[in-house]
């Protein structure tokens, strides 16, 4: 035991302050959260001792923060891997919360010194980048792979290190994907403002040079189908999900879309004219579709080969409507 | 809704029963609870859960399990198509940073 080393590791309290809030808040709407990150190393959480256990997680500020506040009462060491501010299973995805970054934390740290077992406790989702046997190999820590939701942690170690089938399944309900929506909503936001902005351009176009009055009246209209096509997509068809028709999320995007639209038509806010409606149908849709099929990123069970299927099917398909619909709306400015 | 269900019959997943040492750690690993055991050995349930998340397949010491592994997310292929690189989760740029709550 070299207390030398203690002595230089920081300690942490599991209570979130407020910037911590604040900070969680943040991220969730997509600000700044490209560098929401901590330094990467050892912590010490409350009284941990040669005897406490291990826990690894990412560098991402969220995920440390959420660990340690579900690891209130528990003295404990926690191992925060360099995953470039990107939370747990994103980074193992990428490989960053991986084997070689595990095995160089373990000995950066003096590891060995500090704690006199050999365990480590990694969420069950990192598991994505990391070969535990190759990790004990090199170091002769164990890898026990925890539960995937940090407030099961508790549960977990009371239950003797054992996680149940519950603990393990990724689940996506419609907390957690209302809680993804805001971030595809804020970063298409400025190409959507960009697409409104040009379509009150093309509306002002008249036989007599440009004209305010028509670029607001009919401008207003293209901005609301644009506007409802890009809610369809990005956070409709994300909250319904489950109950949207279909299993393609880009198929889900249409009938979103689709059903807007007919809820838009009804109200005969936008007129009956059938090109102008039509060409704004497909476009519509192709919008929510493409934007649909972006979620896929977001969720927890499409597969790369599926998506790579759905983005053959689909892109040919949303490129098609755009253009078709584009070329219908055009017509309808003439006749 | 308990489990969602993707596209059928696209994924990637291969299992060969005949390496399994029956240690555990892909029932313990999957999200979706792919496999269980069954008499000592890891039987698949569904491969249709299967995400190619690759968490099984990195920690079978007996290199019994196979996948194609890679993120299920489209903006990142776009993103790999257009720059002519790799397929990468823009964790930081957009897309499919959604998934990195």
């Amino acid at each position: 035991m070299r207390s030398d080393y203690k002595s230089e590791i920081p300690g942490i309290s599991s209570q979130w302050r407020f910037a911590d809030y604040l900070g969680a808040l943040r991220v969730r709407f997509s600000i700044g959260r490209n560098n929401y990150k901590i330094n990467p190393g050892l912590c010490r959480l409350g009284n941990a001792d040669s005897k406490s256990d291990v826990f690894v997680t990412a560098n991402y500020k969220l995920s440390f923060d959420i660990l340690r506040k579900n690891l209130d009462g528990i003295n404990a060491w926690i191992l925060v891997l360099d995953t470039k501010g990107i939370n747990v299973w994103c980074a193992a995805g990428k490989g960053t919360f991986g084997t070689g970054e595990l095995i160089k934390q373990i000995g950066q740290s003096n590891l060995h010194d500090i704690v006199s077992h050999r365990r480590l406790i990694l969420p069950q989702l990192g598991a994505t980048g990391v070969s535990g046997y190759i990790v004990t190999k090199a170091t002769q820590f164990n890898i026990r792979y925890g539960p995937v939701r940090a407030r099961d942690i508790k549960n977990y170690i009371e239950s003797g290190y054992k996680t149940t089938e519950d603990m393990r399944k990724i689940r996506f309900n419609i907390k957690d994907r209302i809680i993804l929506t805001p971030v595809e909503i804020v970063n298409s936001l400025w190409k959507v403002l960009l697409v409104i902005a040009i379509f009150f351009g093309i509306s002002g176009i008249v036989s007599t040079g440009f004209s305010f009055e028509a670029a607001l009246s009919q401008g207003f209209k293209d901005a609301l189908f644009i506007t409802a096509a890009y809610l369809s997509g990005a956070f409709l068809t994300p909250v319904l999900l489950p109950w949207l028709p279909g299993r393609y999320f880009a198929a889900k995007g249409i009938a979103a879309a689709a059903a807007v639209f007919a809820i838009i038509v009804i109200t005969g806010i936008a007129g009956y004219r059938p090109f102008y409606l039509t060409g704004w149908f497909l476009m519509s849709v192709a919008l929510s579709s493409f934007l649909a099929m972006n979620f896929t990123g977001a969720s927890t069970y499409t597969s790369l080969s599926g998506v790579k299927k759905e983005m053959r099917v689909f892109i040919p398909i949303q490129i098609a409507a755009v253009l078709t619909g584009f070329i219908l709306f055009i017509i309808s400015k003439f006749i | 809704m308990d489990r969602q269900l993707y596209i059928r019959n696209v994924v990637t997943l291969n299992y060969d029963s005949s390496k399994c040492n029956g240690c555990g750690l892909c029932v313990q690993v999957c999200p979706h609870g792919v496999f269980k055991m069954e008499n000592k050995k890891a039987v698949i349930t569904n491969r249709d859960f299967c995400m190619e998340c690759g968490a099984c397949a990195m920690n079978c010491k007996e290199y019994a399990i196979s996948v194609s592994k890679g993120v299920g997310c489209a903006s990142a292929m776009l993103n790999g198509l257009l720059r002519k690189t790799e397929p990468s989760c823009g964790c930081s740029t957009g897309g499919c940073s959604t998934s990195c709550n």
